[in-house]
């Protein structure tokens, strides 16, 4: 694939050599001549200096024929305008954009960017996973189907243990796939499945199912 | 009308007392306190210390009720954005957007958004008074 990263910062440096490696063609544009030539340097000659906002400077390097471009400056603001350049000059069939401020997900998603990855809210999640009363933790998120799978924790005392799962009124379209207990292996849950106290349960659900599927599972 | 501009510079200063003359209701907003200095003496609009890309600070400049939103900052794309947030997000009828990169305007004015590039006018009127 030929793939276009625009800011050769750190993300950019690491995600560029990451996929050289992988044996894309890889092409950064970055504004500062110092970091253009460090990366120049250190991965060969694949960064250009040029701003990625502008049309022009985006036609030399022959975005028409990328398959992607992801934007990774730090810049929120940069990141969507190179994106929206990119999908509505170019028709780059896939944008991704790196956002600092998780809010901004909305608003990019509704301007047509395909991906965007939001660092706060990686870290985020990565810390809520080592947080042991965190009731649901996000394990992979199915963007094109609007699904993702999550774990939920029954913890001591809840009101469900002891219930079975064909008692437990699901929200819709949510399916349990697999239940881990402590000092056991891992069991495919059916409907005569009893819940237990410290049960990991791994469920496809969509996200705005999300609190009713807690519920059901935690009762509260 | 109520009107909130984004960017106190020698544009966004003077049309805000321009509005505030004519007796709109005006929110003037700054990532630094130091532009409204530019205000005019005795400006009885807002001012606000914020960036406009953030829409918590929007929502405190009264974006909900707001009529017209100005993007007037030095940054092509912090304008772009914040005119797509109060646009796509707010809603607000009337969203105008300075953009100094010709090719940037006219990208966004295809996309909809009123776009004014400054570049292009004031080359065109230079043309015009060397053909004079």
């Amino acid at each position: 694939m030929y793939i276009i990263i625009i800011g050769g910062g750190r993300v950019g440096y690491y995600l560029a050599k990451a996929l050289l490696d992988e044996g894309h063609e890889i092409l950064i544009l970055e504004k500062n001549t110092t970091v253009c030539d460090t990366v120049n340097d250190e991965l060969g000659s694949i960064c250009y200096r040029g701003d990625g906002c502008e049309a022009s400077t985006l036609a030399q390097v022959g975005t028409g024929r990328a398959d992607m471009l992801v934007a990774v400056t730090g810049e929120d603001e940069d990141n969507l305008v190179s994106c929206q350049v990119a999908k509505h000059k170019f028709k780059v069939p896939r944008t991704i954009a790196r956002i600092r401020n998780p809010r901004n997900e909305v608003l990019f998603k509704k301007l047509g960017i395909d991906v965007t990855i939001s660092s706060t809210n990686v870290i985020l999640e990565q810390i809520a996973e080592e947080v042991p009363t965190h009731p649901l933790i996000h394990i992979h998120e199915i963007r094109d189907k609007g699904l993702e799978i999550v774990e939920v924790k029954i913890p001591q005392g809840a009101v469900t243990i002891g219930k079975a799962l064909k008692d437990i009124v699901l929200p819709q379209g949510t399916l349990l796939t697999l239940i881990i207990r402590r000092a056991q292996r891992p069991v495919i849950p059916d409907a005569g499945t009893v819940l237990m106290a410290d049960d990991q349960i791994i469920a496809v659900t969509d996200p705005t199912s999300e609190d009713a599927l807690r519920k059901a599972l935690r009762g509260g | 009308m109520k009107v909130i501009i984004m960017g106190c510079g020698r544009v966004g200063a003077r049309f805000a007392g321009l509005l505030d003359g004519a007796g709109h209701a005006v929110t003037v907003l700054d990532t630094e306190s130091y532009s409204f200095r530019r205000l005019p003496a005795g400006f009885k609009g807002k001012a606000l210390v914020g960036n406009g890309i953030d829409e918590e600070v929007l929502k405190r400049a009264g974006i909900e009720q707001a009529d017209v939103f100005v993007a007037l900052t030095q940054g092509d794309n912090r304008n772009i954005m914040a005119a797509q947030i109060a646009r796509h997000i707010f809603g607000v009828k009337r969203v105008i957007c300075r953009i100094y990169d010709p090719l940037r305007q006219e990208l966004y004015q295809n996309l909809g958004l009123d776009a004014i590039s400054p570049t292009t006018i004031f080359a065109d009127i230079l043309m015009k008074k060397l053909e004079s």
